[in-house]
């Protein structure tokens, strides 16, 4: 069994009135780059807060390893962290910043220095030890702030919307310097973060938060695949969600029509469910051609940009979204106001919950 | 005409700005210009000629010398015990909440606000009712009473700026509670704590009002002068003024060419990680 290196046990956190975090339970194991991920105010930075020492638990348990750290100071948990605005310190060199911690913990001065310059060489910083913070980029910045934390070999790195200041090209760069900095030293990296794109690239598991709770856990693959619920499904790239009931394994929309499902995607669910379908594995074939899973509908709208074109649908059981690769040479469009069939295998499906009233 | 019109509109703000910085500076340009002066009489209102002599005699009349001393004394002292004073204050008011925070803030702002004869009346009072003698120590007292409230007004500008995350950070890397103050959070406040001292010390220096209520015997430098200028003030007291005017001025200097240097210095190197990058 893997050693599991952060455990949370029915954590609740309010403020006041408000709950932040209601009652979530996870493990992280250990050397696994977990992201915890969803919009503003899900609750995921409280989170990452109280495995750092910064907010206590309202109730409920916080674990490092084996040893229960809820009511612990920061500075007495093996656990370093990576701030949103980097938090570097302004009078201190970029030497003395990555230095901090391991004088705190009364690293001798000479196991200092090399430490601290491998952890630069590190984060590919070599040669800037005698600077203030002030005059780096913000990518230097952030990769000072990396480095600060890594330097104590800490069981557990957290990241706080590390890359959030950084611009889109310097951002991809990071994500997969991140990635492998993790693969390399082989801690524990708890990422938050509000990009589904960000946490995809970088994640093992990806935690999917919503209002202070955990909507789904799982892998990237499983999360986009057979997302569980709407907002994942939502959350994490585009979905068509087709409102119906469960039916002897298929699913009959409001129409009548049926729509075969993916027996695994069923689960133990039954009643009035909606049926999802990525863009992208929607085939779009002119004229009507009924078969199994097939959709007959109109074009209502088109959008070419190159690689696909994506179309908007009309059809008896709502408005559909397809994405089409643009594979064949020629442009080939569907205009509006064209008839048109949508198939696609009933194993790219999956279920959520029905419309709540 | 709108040739003319131009040249006021181009011209017009800066000659008011000279007009401005004349009528601040003139009256200690004429106290620097009489240090220099040689006077006839006992009066020094009359430009009589040049000389060098107060500028090299300036402690030989040593009732002035003591005087100047008493009130560095007094201006040091007085400096330290608000400095320290009113940083506590400020960290508390700022950082903690407790009963009564929000009337200490306004409570703070009242020796500023209270004319500062009416403060040397009660404070003078005070001391009566209490049968406390008056003298140096009282005069310590009293200035302490005002400058804690100048310390606390500009070191809590400086610790509201202040990042939390900072210290959070610091906490994260295993400093504790102390170490924390000890090693971010008091060097980052330093600066407003430094000017916080340099404007006690020069409000210190200056009182003569609420000074002249809780003297008893002792004689500052302001209450030199005004006993001298009834029997007239010798040229030396308008070389003291210059020399405090210099320094205050020298160290303003400092600062600015500091801060611009840094400036500077940080743009230029920016760039080049820019470019490297």
């Amino acid at each position: 069994m893997t050693e599991i290196d952060v455990r949370l046990e029915g954590v609740t956190k309010r403020f006041g009135e408000f709950t932040a975090v209601d009652d979530v339970s996870l493990e992280i194991p250990r050397g696994s780059f977990f992201a915890m991920l969803g919009p503003s105010g899900c609750g995921k930075t409280t989170t990452l807060r109280m495995i750092g020492g910064f907010e206590e638990p309202t109730a409920g348990t916080v674990l490092l390893g084996d040893q229960d750290v809820s009511l612990l100071p920061p500075y007495k948990r093996d656990v370093n962290t990576v701030f949103q605005s980097y938090a570097l310190f302004p009078h201190l060199s970029v030497e003395d910043n990555v230095g901090f911690g391991l004088r705190e913990h009364g690293v001798p001065k000479a196991e200092r220095a090399t430490r601290v310059a491998e952890a630069l060489d590190l984060v590919d910083l070599e040669g800037y030890g005698k600077r203030k913070p002030r005059q780096l980029s913000g990518g230097q910045q952030q990769r000072v702030a990396l480095a600060r934390a890594l330097v104590n070999r800490p069981r557990v790195l957290l990241l706080d919307e590390p890359l959030g200041a950084l611009d889109l090209k310097l951002r991809r760069q990071m994500q997969l310097e991140l990635k492998r900095i993790q693969q390399e030293v082989g801690i524990t990296f708890v990422h938050v973060t509000h990009d589904q794109e960000e946490a995809m690239t970088m994640a093992d598991q990806i935690a999917v938060m919503n209002e202070g709770r955990i909507e789904q856990l799982g892998g990237p693959t499983e999360l986009y695949e057979r997302p569980e619920t709407a907002f994942v499904a939502g959350f994490l790239g585009v979905s068509n969600l087709i409102a119906g009931r469960l039916d002897g394994g298929d699913v009959v929309a409001a129409d009548g029509s049926r729509l075969a499902v993916a027996p695994d995607a069923v689960g133990g669910r039954s009643g009035a469910v909606r049926l999802g379908i990525r863009p992208e594995k929607i085939s779009i074939a002119g004229g009507d051609a009924p078969a199994g899973a097939s959709v007959a509908g109109t074009v209502r709208e088109y959008a070419y940009v190159g690689v696909a074109t994506q179309y908007v649908v009309d059809t008896a059981v709502g408005e559909i979204q397809v994405f089409h690769q643009n594979a064949t040479p020629g442009m080939q469009v569907a205009q509006p106001g064209s008839r048109v069939t949508l198939t696609w295998d009933p194993q790219a499906t999956f279920l959520v919950e029905g419309e709540t009233q | 005409m709108r040739g003319l019109r131009r040249f006021l509109g181009r011209h017009l703000l800066t000659a008011f700005a000279i007009l401005g910085f004349v009528y601040i500076l003139l009256p200690i340009a004429v106290i620097a210009l009489f240090s220099f002066n040689d006077p006839a009489g006992k009066y020094n209102y009359n430009w009589q000629g040049f000389t060098f002599q107060y500028w090299r005699e300036v402690l030989a009349i040593p009732a002035l010398r003591d005087a100047i001393i008493v009130s560095i004394e007094i201006a040091l002292l007085v400096s330290v015990i608000s400095t320290i004073l009113g940083t506590l204050i400020a960290l508390a008011l700022v950082r903690h909440l407790f009963r009564g925070r929000s009337s200490t803030n306004l409570l703070i702002f009242l020796p500023m606000s209270t004319p500062e004869i009416v403060m040397g009346a009660s404070l003078l009072a005070l001391f009566l009712n209490l049968g406390v003698s008056t003298g140096f120590v009282t005069i310590l007292l009293a200035h302490v009473t005002f400058c804690v409230s100048f310390v606390v007004v500009t070191v809590k500008a400086r610790v509201t700026g202040f990042d939390r995350r900072l210290e959070e950070a610091a906490m994260d890397l295993g400093a504790n509670v102390t170490r924390t103050f000890l090693r971010v959070t008091f060097p980052l406040i330093l600066p407003g704590i430094g000017a916080a001292a340099l404007l006690s010390f020069a409000l210190s220096l200056d009182d003569f009002v609420i000074t002249n209520f809780t003297k008893g015997t002792v004689i500052t430098f302001p209450v030199y002068i005004w006993g001298a200028a009834r029997i007239g003030v010798p040229v030396q007291v308008n070389v003291i003024g210059t020399m405090i005017f210099l320094i205050a001025v020298g160290i303003m200097a400092v600062g600015v060419l500091v801060s611009v240097v840094r400036a500077r210095r940080d743009r230029a190197i920016a760039a080049q990680a820019v470019e490297a990058h």
